[in-house]
């Protein structure tokens, strides 16, 4: 590889885990910083999530993104201006693939080549295994630091219900093709992006489609006013209104946009507007208004060919799918390294920075009411910064490190949120992205 | 608060997408040079004339945007960041006359691989008539941190001496300068001097395969 005495000794170079829009930026950002960089990827090549040929990509065929093209796009490497607002996961593919190929980030990528355990080696250092995913030879390297860039929407939050199915059940992640519904009477459960998403195929595909939810949600249009609807969202933030005014003008803006769900037998949302993640679907609406959606609640249990539900009714579908989420993962790393919480909720600042170990990194663990790549692109800044200064200027990263542990948590946390599995890590992209500016400023110039 | 990172102007009110006129000379081989994106002012001469050819004869594929019609500077930056994310690879942007303040601009918005502004115009009345801006442009910290040049003529009329020197010094440096031309690098008597003596600087910042 490259010339250091030991060779398994990488010496001032820095490891990074997964090839996804998060570890692109890492790479591109350490190297702006002057580091050398090995990544790692145990698929065959860059994309991640959006790379549906992955088999863990949680990509459907009809997935296209809810957040808009400039909140999505990274802010150095804009998407071509004639692609449409909300473009199909094939064109984030592309333009991944393309960010990879314009700033050759490529060359520094081992594809089929999975971490399997990272332990501190002492003087902030890293004992880093890597397997060739075809199987067979393994090898340790040692590196300066580490960043995680794994991703958290692979490992499929699990369902489970007394009883037996006879029906045959799924998760959302083994969902690709709507043709898998034609014909056949699905129950989807879990109101969350995906969930929507597949009932809303469902509706255009199947003879019969049950929606289950536990709670009621807010559930945004795509388009507000004919802009799209976050776009919209952060004329109001970037008018300053407070918390409290722009949930009111939410309430208003959902009531004369996608209507009062009620009316279709929803519940009525148990939280108030920005406590739980966006979920953006237009079409819902539309299905359930033409009952081609009938909105059930929480399944009971599992009764041969049938499933009981919450309120005592007996539905007999064909096919359930459990779009029921995602969990983060980190297998490779003692759960202590990240303060991770016996619900495997890792704790670190800005959700990026390790507590006790100042060369370990996680990017692009956090679900922000806007695009992620924004915020993975000045997170991964502010780690290659982070970094490099700790070489420079060991003092100054102290003093730095100080004045942080001092940013209080509420400022780049979201506040409130329902007290689900799936919402500790939901931020606020504005209060996070001023949050990480203090940061960068604190460290010297913003780059 | 003005900050770099909530860009609330790019997200709630984005440039609308406009058709981009973009001419190119491109090697007989790739060498492994980067993309060359010239950028020029609303009233600078054209680069296809002499500049791009020769670039493209010294294996650098070569590409020069037109000022979008009646474009504002925004716009201007835009469509350069555009046309550079869409080339195959890392570009060097270089900017003559108020394409150097668009360049410089767009420095803050795309890590360009390195940059060059000739005969740079980035303040005064020029700026403030091209673009309607009457106070002087901010220049932010160039993405990435690239090598930049400032080149010009101590014998500008447009562009003096001291504009050159200060424009150098914001970005760390001195002038590459040019005695005994004019403002119009690019077309005037003896223009292989300036683009051959970028060309070199070029060469010489960016380690290149096969050097
Ligand atoms: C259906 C769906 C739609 C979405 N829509 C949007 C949207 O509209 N806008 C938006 O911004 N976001 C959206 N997201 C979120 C999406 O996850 C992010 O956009 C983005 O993919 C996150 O990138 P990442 O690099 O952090 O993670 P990933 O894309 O998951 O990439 C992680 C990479 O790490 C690799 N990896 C993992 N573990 C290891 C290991 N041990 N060794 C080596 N390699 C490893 C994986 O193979 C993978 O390539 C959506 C997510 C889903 C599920
Ligand atoms: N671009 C797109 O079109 C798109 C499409 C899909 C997904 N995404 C993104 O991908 C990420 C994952 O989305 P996701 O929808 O797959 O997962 P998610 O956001 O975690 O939603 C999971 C849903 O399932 C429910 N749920 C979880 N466990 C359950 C249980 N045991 N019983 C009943 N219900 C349960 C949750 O309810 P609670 O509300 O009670 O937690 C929630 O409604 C999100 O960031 C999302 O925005 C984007």
């Amino acid at each position: 590889m490259h010339d250091t005495p030991d060779p398994g000794d990488r010496g001032d170079a820095v490891c990074v885990v997964g090839a996804g829009a998060s570890g692109l930026a890492a790479i591109k950002s350490l190297r702006e910083q002057g580091f050398a960089v090995d990544c790692y990827e145990r698929e065959t090549s860059v994309g991640g999530a959006w790379n549906w040929r992955h088999d863990r990509s949680p990509i459907y065929s009809g997935t296209h993104l809810i957040s808009s093209r400039p909140l999505t796009e990274f802010p150095d490497f804009p998407m071509p201006d004639t692609w449409p607002d909300y473009p199909h996961h094939s064109k984030v593919l592309e333009y991944l693939e393309r960010y990879a190929k314009h700033f050759r980030l490529d060359q520094d990528i081992w594809f089929g080549m999975e971490v399997s355990s990272a332990v501190p080696a002492g003087d902030g250092k890293w004992d880093v295994t890597i397997r060739s995913t075809g199987g067979g030879s393994s090898r340790v390297q040692r590196y300066a630091a580490i960043v995680v860039a794994n991703g958290h929407n692979w490992s499929p939050a699990a369902f489970e219900a007394p009883g037996d199915f006879t029906g045959q059940v799924i998760h959302a992640s083994a969902y690709k093709d709507p043709a898998r519904l034609r014909g056949r009477k699905v129950l989807v459960v879990g109101g969350g992006n995906t969930g929507c998403d597949i009932a809303v195929e469902a509706a255009q595909q199947a003879t019969r489609v049950w929606h289950s939810t536990r709670r009621g949600y807010w559930l945004a249009p795509k388009y507000v006013f004919g802009r799209p609807a976050d776009q919209v969202n952060d004329r109001l933030l970037r008018w300053g209104l407070p918390l409290r005014l722009r949930q009111w003008l939410y309430r208003r803006t959902v009531k004369l946009t996608s209507g009062d769900l009620t009316r279709y037998g929803l519940a009525e949302p148990d939280h108030r507007p920005y406590e739980s993640h966006p979920i953006v679907n237009s079409q819902l609406p539309y299905y359930l208004g033409h009952g081609t959606i009938e909105p059930v609640p929480d399944v009971e249990r599992y009764d041969g060919a049938s499933v009981i539900l919450t309120d005592g009714t007996k539905i007999e579908p064909d096919l359930v799918i459990t779009a029921t989420g995602y969990r983060p993962r980190f297998d490779f790393l003692a759960p202590e390294l990240l303060d991770t919480d016996e619900d495997g909720r890792p704790d670190l600042h800005l959700h990026a920075f390790a507590r006790r170990h100042p060369t370990l990194a996680v990017i692009g663990l956090l679900q922000p009411d806007s695009g992620v790549f924004p915020l993975a692109h000045w997170q991964s800044v502010a780690v290659a910064r982070w970094l490099r200064l700790r070489v420079t200027d060991p003092e100054r990263a102290a003093a730095v490190q100080q004045k942080e542990s001092t940013r209080p948590v509420q400022s780049w946390s979201r506040r409130r949120v329902i007290p689900t599995q799936r919402h500790w890590f939901e931020v606020d992209h504005v209060d996070y992205l001023r949050s990480v500016e203090g940061l960068l400023n604190e460290m010297g110039s913003v780059r | 608060m003005k900050s770099d990172l909530v860009r609330f102007e790019d997200w709630t009110d984005p440039v609308p997408p406009a058709a981009r006129e973009v001419v190119s000379r491109l090697p007989e081989d790739d060498i492994g040079h980067p993309p060359l994106l010239f950028v020029p002012g609303t009233s600078s001469p054209s680069f296809a004339e002499h500049w791009l050819g020769h670039a493209a004869g010294r294996g650098f594929s070569s590409y020069a945007l037109s000022p979008r019609p009646g474009g504002d500077l925004r716009a201007q930056v835009h469509d350069t960041v555009q046309v550079a994310a869409s080339l195959p690879r890392q570009a060097v942007l270089i900017g003559h006359g108020l394409g150097a303040l668009v360049v410089a601009r767009a420095l803050g918005r795309y890590p360009a691989r390195a940059a060059v502004l000739t005969a740079p115009v980035l303040s005064g009345w020029a700026v403030a008539r091209a673009f309607s801006l009457f106070s002087r442009p901010v220049l932010p910290a160039p993405a990435g941190d690239p090598p930049v040049l400032v080149a010009g003529s101590p014998d500008d009329r447009a562009v003096k001496r001291k504009a050159l020197d200060r424009a150098a010094a914001g970005y760390g440096g001195a002038p590459l300068l040019f005695p005994g031309m004019g403002h119009d690098l690019m077309l005037e008597e003896g223009w292989e001097e300036p683009i051959d003596a970028i060309l070199d600087w070029l060469e010489k910042q960016l380690p290149m395969p096969g050097h």
